[in-house]
């Protein structure tokens, strides 16, 4: 190959698994956070670039909301399988138990923020000292200011204003006991790079990706909530079907549907091209509470 | 398609925010949901304040600067660009320096009605320090000085002075306004005496980053990879980068610090052998011997070897409130090798507005200084000028953890930037 022929794509690819290497070389008991999403299930795929013939240096961790989407789960559990790496689960429900903590009430009662209290218990039953995440910088404001090692103290909390500088690609990763650093190999690729990516690597993905007909409430803003037991309609609430398809998978009682008879990856791509709408204005109903949603949620420990 | 890793640079209030958010904004590149927040948001001038879509952080919106480094992505049809848009605040240097590390082209950007500052300078010979060789000149605020071509050109004049002055590449001026968008992404008829492109024509046709095809190969061991199970029992891969240059299969190399020699068996890419690697592309490298090679050791082929030493002098972006004085001992962190180390002395420390040397007997948050240091483990390393990954390294703080220095490689009474200028060399993308 020459040397001038390399595409972003491969410039993104190896910057991510020279990341994935990192984590491996520096940390002792490092994680991958796992959520059956397309941006996780792409970690998966590059670690398997990063470490193969050999085993994983990390085991899956999936923080299981309750609300999910049947075929995620479905494909969760299939994915670890064929990879032959280890996937622990721990669940929200367990959590909300064992710390008293309030179920959200409402309508649309969303355990997304309640994710943070599981993964820091399971960061502290693991001891893990690493957490890779398949978050993007391109996702939100706040998220564009994180670095790619990005320390959190014994509560998790991330601190904008003491991050260590980040120097050309050389990551820092020592900590001190009870400290954890989140790691986000994919920083610097956007949505349209994670599905250019798929395509190329022909990645298969749970259904909800494509357009499938699905049962959904509309709600107030016009977005198209899939129906499920943990949503407390009434009445008035109008109930639809229609074709739809998921930009990114999360907790089902706040991850809203876009219309779209997209089938393939090809149809996806065509469509985001197109797209005027961010992907977490499209589907996120959580993000918009206030100006500073997800800095305050990162802030105490959201990853 | 390739990519463009930009930086922006400039004083405090020169609207650096302003300029990517119209970047982005005229590109078609900001969704309609993003906008519709910051239509929300009541401004002075009563239009969108398109710096906001830079300024992320809570701190940054309530004090109208930006703090910390943010990056920002858009493609066009001919290019992807990565925007790190680096904070002007003198404050906040190290997070320019931390912004140019990565970046292959900087854009310095002058408020028409001040002309080049102080900061103007600091910055470019910050950026230019770190191995930056294309520099765009934007000329802002043109609206506010009736779009004068005579103000344009003398700033243009005066910073090709400073550029000529410290032997750097001459910059690209253009004159624009962020704020109305004039020349950012099209051309303006209120700039129609001024006949180049505009500033984003001008980053869709610049070379992007020549790759290190001809700099001298290198590589160093991140992780071994030892399956042991039935199927392999005595694989044995060595994964890592390639840091620069090219390597080939049967190439004779030298394993560093030990010394040891062996050949390359193969070269693993995705599990596939492959004749040839080049730099950026991650690998895994076998050698027909089985040499003890751990995390952080180089393997490099026999006739490009680096020098070996456990003394090096170099340049230290200072980034700690703790000053760092002689004979401390730190980490230095050599990409994956990590190593004690002690700084015996400081030999000066640098001026960033006049590159002028002074004596220092300790280095303070955001100095620049010159400093000899000495290691527990011989390092292969070269020179920052000629190898912008093999040449740096960081310098951290045992107790803490924290990163508290930037260093440049750099050859004993090497002149800062009289050694010829190399082509940028690649680094992790």
């Amino acid at each position: 190959m020459s040397a001038h022929s390399f595409d972003y794509l491969d410039r993104l690819e190896a910057e991510a698994i020279h990341i994935l290497r990192e984590v491996a070389g520096q940390f002792e008991r490092p994680a991958l956070l796992f959520s059956g999403g397309k941006d996780s299930i792409v970690l998966t795929r590059l670690a398997e670039k990063a470490f193969r013939p050999g085993r994983f240096p990390f085991p899956l961790v999936h923080v299981d909301t309750g609300h999910n989407f049947p075929e995620v789960l479905a494909y969760r559990d299939q994915l670890a399988a064929e990879l032959g790496e280890k996937l622990i689960v721990r669940s929200v429900e367990d959590t909300i138990k064992r710390q008293r903590l309030r179920e959200p009430g409402g309508k649309f009662p969303s355990r997304n923020p309640l994710q943070t209290y599981t993964l820091l218990e399971v960061i502290e039953e693991f001891e893990f000292d690493a957490c890779i995440g398949g978050a993007r910088r391109d996702e939100e404001k706040a998220r564009a200011k994180e670095r790619i090692f990005s320390v959190r103290d014994e509560f998790g909390q991330w601190d904008p204003k003491r991050q260590r500088p980040e120097l050309w690609n050389v990551y820092n990763g020592r900590i001190q006991k009870g400290e954890n650093v989140r790691v986000f190999p994919i920083s610097n690729w956007t949505e349209l790079d994670v599905w250019r990516y798929i395509q190329r690597e022909n990645i298969s993905l749970p259904d909800i990706y494509f357009g499938h007909e699905r049962t959904c409430v509309v709600l107030p803003s016009g977005q198209l909530l899939g129906l499920s037991e943990h949503l407390q309609l009434d009445e008035e609430d109008e109930i639809v079907t229609r074709q739809v398809r998921f930009r990114t998978v999360g907790d089902s009682t706040c991850t809203a549907a876009v219309e779209s008879d997209a089938s393939t990856v090809e149809d996806i791509i065509q469509d985001l091209l197109l797209a005027k709408v961010s992907e977490r204005g499209a589907t996120r109903l959580d993000d918009n509470i206030s100006e500073a949603g997800m800095e305050d949620r990162k802030r105490n420990g959201y990853f | 398609m390739d990519l463009l890793r930009f930086i922006t640079c400039g004083s405090v209030d020169d609207g650096k925010s302003t300029l990517i958010g119209r970047l982005l904004y005229d590109s078609d590149s900001v969704s309609l949901d993003v906008l519709a927040a910051l239509e929300n948001r009541p401004t002075v001038q009563g239009t969108v304040d398109l710096a906001l879509l830079t300024d992320g952080l809570r701190a940054e919106r309530e004090q109208g600067i930006t703090i910390d480094v943010a990056y920002k992505y858009f493609t066009t049809p001919r290019r992807k660009f990565i925007i790190t848009d680096a904070p002007g605040h003198v404050q906040y240097t190290r997070n320019m320096v931390t912004g140019a590390s990565n970046a292959d082209l900087a854009i310095v950007l002058v408020d028409a009605r001040q002309g080049v500052v102080e900061q103007t300078r600091r910055h470019t010979l910050v950026a230019a320090l770190l191995g930056i060789r294309n520099f765009v000149l934007a000329v802002n605020k043109l609206d506010l000085v009736g779009f004068d071509q005579n103000i344009f050109e003398q700033i243009a004049a005066d910073y090709a002075a400073l550029t000529d002055h410290f032997q750097l590449p001459a910059a690209t001026a253009i004159p624009l306004s962020a704020l109305h968008g004039d020349n950012v992404v099209k051309r303006s008829n209120r700039l129609s005496w001024y006949t180049g492109p505009s500033l984003l024509e001008h980053l869709e046709s610049v070379p992007a980053a020549v790759e290190a095809a001809n700099a001298a190969p290198r590589f160093q061991v991140q992780y071994v990879i030892r399956p042991q199970t039935a199927d392999l029992p005595d694989y044995r891969g060595y994964a890592g980068q390639i840091q620069s240059g090219q390597y080939r299969r049967g190439d004779r190399v030298k394993v560093l610090p030990s010394g040891l020699e062996s050949t390359i068996e193969a070269i693993e890419v995705n599990q596939q052998e492959v004749e040839t690697a080049t730099a950026p592309q991650a690998v895994v490298l076998r050698l027909t011997d089985d040499v003890d090679i751990s995390r952080g050791d180089a393997i490099i082929p026999v006739e490009h070897v680096p020098t070996l030493t456990r003394e090096l002098e170099a340049t230290v972006c200072w980034m700690s409130e703790q000053p760092l004085w002689p004979g401390r001992k730190l980490l230095l962190q050599h990409h994956s090798a990590v190593v004690k180390a002690a700084i015996p002395a400081i030999l000066h420390k640098v001026n960033v507005q006049t590159f002028a040397r002074a004596a220092a007997d300790s280095a303070q948050l955001n100095d620049i200084v010159r400093v000899r240091i000495k290691t527990a483990v011989p390092l292969a390393v070269d020179n920052y000028h000629e190898n912008r990954v093999t040449g740096a390294f960081i310098l951290v703080d045992e107790q803490s953890g924290d990163t508290v220095a930037a260093g440049l490689i750099g050859a004993a009474n090497a002149d800062y930037f009289t050694a010829p200028v190399a082509p940028p060399v690649a680094f992790s993308i």
